[in-house]
């Protein structure tokens, strides 16, 4: 993330006329181009994220069940008993809530630390030229370009206890003793998900980092090879300063998009067995909506959801832009 | 000034669009000429095969009333989904199908349309029906919000060939049950089959199972009672027959609807499955003739409550909403009708909800009569207060976990049970308010 370049935008210049006294204001012509071209962005912000942030905000203050959801105008206000509720971690529906948050953190700092080791060894491998360095590029770009759901059927069809892939390779084909144990209930169910999320999140990585790689000039590494550095060392002392900038985007980027994810957790596990190993944050607040309609709960949720995800947000660019200022 | 309505222009173009977007495509008008939109719940061998069987019995209808019928199959596991979907964005079908134990909470949305006296003489009239079906259709006191469609017991099957060569009987009681099951479970073949990870197949046996012990739900001002010890028990001696009577496979954990057992038992996998009689037609399919099996009663204790079923069933709905309330209100006629009854009762295997209909869905007499006998004699209705489908929702999901701890090695206790159904309780109660 760039913090000492200031780019300007198109910013209006107004022409230097011959300076006449009167104050009108005169507005350069096509003035209003800039303005026409932002709307259609805005109104589509606005109707796209902001109204449903503000609306799931208000929901968050009412008891919003199914007696009123025909009729959203006529649920009770209740202030902040939603959140009360979610927050008393001695009440079943507050422990619910925390075991899922630590599950969601454990679940968030393997996949993306794993991710981004795959990311970055793979890109760096595939730094160098070589013949077939093009078709590895586009095979690791593979899970990412194939839709979510083909691909997350996919592993759950392999995951099956009895029918399939992985069982069926580790036990029948490789011999290992034992049962075949289950994958998508119990306590394998979080290894499972964290596979499939790294599967899906890595190669992402591997192409920011690409793209980090190709702007840090050869040079330097050449001179540094003059210098007796090993590759480690070079990787150490220069890939990964000169990759700063887009690590910081990167890890944030990756963060929140794992610690947000629905769409693993419902596929591979159905919209209603998923196990309490597998249990996402946001599955378990689209649960705590849909099971029982409470959708005032849900929302209250989802808001202390958004708040700490800001909170880390901003701590993380805070340090992230100290540091950069300091370097 | 000229620009400035460019930009006006502009703004409402991009407004409209989006508008445009969000705006419902149904219009008015009248009954003849107009199309409904209708949503089958699955009952066939799969939703293919509803749609197969209710494509001509739909244009049967078009034909006698020149309104046309946009049909969609829904699978349960997302049927309620969509319907909370529907409600909440006032955006679904005109007429609908749900499970019948969902008609007291759909009914307290309000977002469905009261068969008040008009209405039911439009469809023609309440004393078509059976009166426990009838029943069904909503909370006592209120005019109905759905009527009976498709009527539906549970039945243990058991497969009469290795009945005979393990030289058993079909089972009178509970402690039958688990011996036969346990005589018929060997390296290859189990006693049992059960869809131990569908969470509506989970919490109709949790209820039933908990009826024999004189078990309740939920208090006569409908606040929740999952944690009596009579529902504790009744769980725990249906999660035993994996988890201590070992006669059921660990991977029926992972069977999300009740088809999948089924078919183990039709293939002679199994030798007894509990199943509602819409079975037969997924039986058949996989080729087992229905003279191979026998049903009966799901067994109480000895000494308990001789419960095995609840009037289980589909009913129809039509969406307050709904722009074409004539042609919908047709429509109902016309499914309810003894002619379109007798269409579908074979394909669908149903009990009738029509009175003095003698039950066709199946050639197998007895079959029929143990059926009739259970639905009327032996039969508990699922409570009808507001909250039971979110008893259903939290307590099914509940048994779904605890199979899947069992299935994985882990033991459950009553103790764990106990504490699953207090979890259960809090979240219905936070959701009434309480």
């Amino acid at each position: 993330m760039s913090t000492t370049t200031d780019v300007r935008g198109p910013a209006v210049t107004v022409p230097a006329e011959a300076a006449p006294p009167k104050p009108k204001r005169r507005r350069p012509k096509g003035w209003w181009l800039p303005f026409l071209l932002l709307a259609p962005a805005i109104i589509f912000e606005l109707l796209i994220h902001v109204v449903p942030m503000l609306t799931g905000i208000w929901i968050s203050f009412l008891q919003l069940t199914k007696f009123y959801i025909a009729n959203w105008g006529e649920a009770p206000f209740v202030g902040l008993k939603n959140y009360a509720v979610a927050l008393d971690f001695s009440g079943s529906v507050g422990q619910g809530l925390l075991k899922s948050f630590f599950v969601t953190v454990g679940f968030t700092i393997l996949v993306v630390g794993l991710s981004w080791v795959l990311g970055m060894a793979a890109a760096v491998a595939l730094q160098e030229r070589f013949r077939g360095r093009a078709f590895f590029r586009t095979l690791f770009l593979v899970p990412y370009a194939l839709p979510l759901y083909a691909g997350i059927i996919t592993w759950k069809f392999m995951f099956q206890k009895d029918t399939g892939a992985i069982n069926h390779f580790l036990f029948d084909n490789l011999g290992l003793p034992g049962d075949k144990p289950f994958w998508l209930i119990g306590g394998n169910a979080f290894w499972s998900i964290v596979i499939v999320a790294i599967w899906r999140l890595w190669p992402f990585a591997f192409l920011m980092l690409m793209a980090g790689l190709q702007s840090v000039p050869s040079e330097v590494y050449e001179a540094s090879a003059v210098d007796g550095a090993k590759p480690f060392r070079q990787w150490r002392s220069i890939t990964l300063p000169m990759l700063r900038p887009v690590n910081a985007v990167l890890l944030l980027v990756m963060f929140l998009w794992t610690f947000n994810d629905f769409n693993t957790p419902y596929v591979l596990f159905g919209s209603t067995a998923q196990p309490a190993a597998g249990d996402l944050i946001s599955f378990h607040i689209y649960n705590a909506s849909f099971l029982t309609w409470n959708f005032g709960s849900g929302a209250a949720m989802s808001v202390l959801l958004l708040l700490f995800l800001l909170i880390v947000t901003g701590a993380y660019l805070l340090v992230v832009n100290r540091r950069n200022r300091n370097a | 000034m000229r620009k400035r309505a460019i930009v006006a222009a502009a703004v409402a173009a991009a407004v409209s669009l989006v508008v445009a977007g969000c705006s419902s495509s149904g219009s008015g008008g009248s009954a003849s000429g107009s199309t409904i939109t209708y949503w089958a719940s699955n009952q066939g061998t799969s939703l293919d095969n509803d749609k197969q069987v209710l494509t001509p019995v739909l244009d049967e209808f078009t034909k006698q009333t020149g309104v046309k019928v946009k049909l969609e199959v829904i699978g349960w596991n997302d049927l309620q989904t969509r319907i909370q979907t529907a409600v909440t964005s006032g955006q679904g079908p005109d007429v609908l199908n749900i499970g019948n134990t969902w008609a007291a909470s759909l009914q307290a949305t309000g977002a469905f349309l009261p068969y008040d006296d008009a209405n039911m003489k439009a469809i023609g009239g309440s004393d078509k029906f059976v009166p426990t079906a009838l029943k069904t259709g909503g909370a006592e006191g209120k005019p109905v919000t759905s009527v009976p469609l498709y009527g539906l017991a549970y039945g243990l099957y058991y497969n009469k060939k290795m009945f005979s060569d393990a030289g058993i009987q079909p089972p009178t009681n509970w402690e039958e049950l688990v011996t036969d099951a346990k005589k018929l479970t060997n390296g290859t073949t189990y006693g049992f089959s059960l869809a131990a990870g569908s969470y509506t197949e989970n919490v109709h046996f949790a209820f039933i199972n908990a009826s024999q012990n004189g078990g309740e739900w939920f208090d006569s001002k409908g606040n929740p009672t999952f944690t009596s010890t009579a529902n504790v028990q009744g769980i725990k001696r249906y999660l035993d027959l994996m988890q201590t009577d070992k006669v059921v496979n660990t991977s029926n954990a992972q069977y999300d609807n009740g088809v999948q057992a089924v078919n183990d038992f039709a293939t002679g996998k199994v030798g007894m499955i509990l199943s509602q009689n819409n079975a037969d037609a997924s039986i058949v399919s996989n080729g087992m003739k229905s003279d191979q099996y026998g049903v009966v009663p799901f067994p109480a204790p000895a000494g308990a409550k001789q419960i095995a079923t609840f009037p289980a069933g589909i009913n129809l709905s039509i969406f307050k909403n709904t722009k074409n309330k004539d042609a919908a209100l047709k429509f109902v006629k016309y499914m309810t009708s003894e002619d379109t009854q007798s269409k579908l009762a074979k394909p669908y295997a149903t009990l009738p909800v029509l009175d003095g209909v003698k039950p066709t869905f199946t050639d197998n007499a007895e079959e029929a009569a143990t059926f009739q006998k259970i639905y009327n004699d032996m039969s508990k209705p699922l409570p009808l207060v507001p909250a039971e489908d979110q008893f259903e929702n939290t307590v099914g999901k509940a048994m779904n976990d605890m199979f899947a701890k069992i299935a994985t090695g882990s033991t459950v206790s009553e103790s764990d049970i106990k504490s699953a159904m207090q979890s259960a309780q809090d979240q219905v109660k936070q959701s009434l308010g309480g």
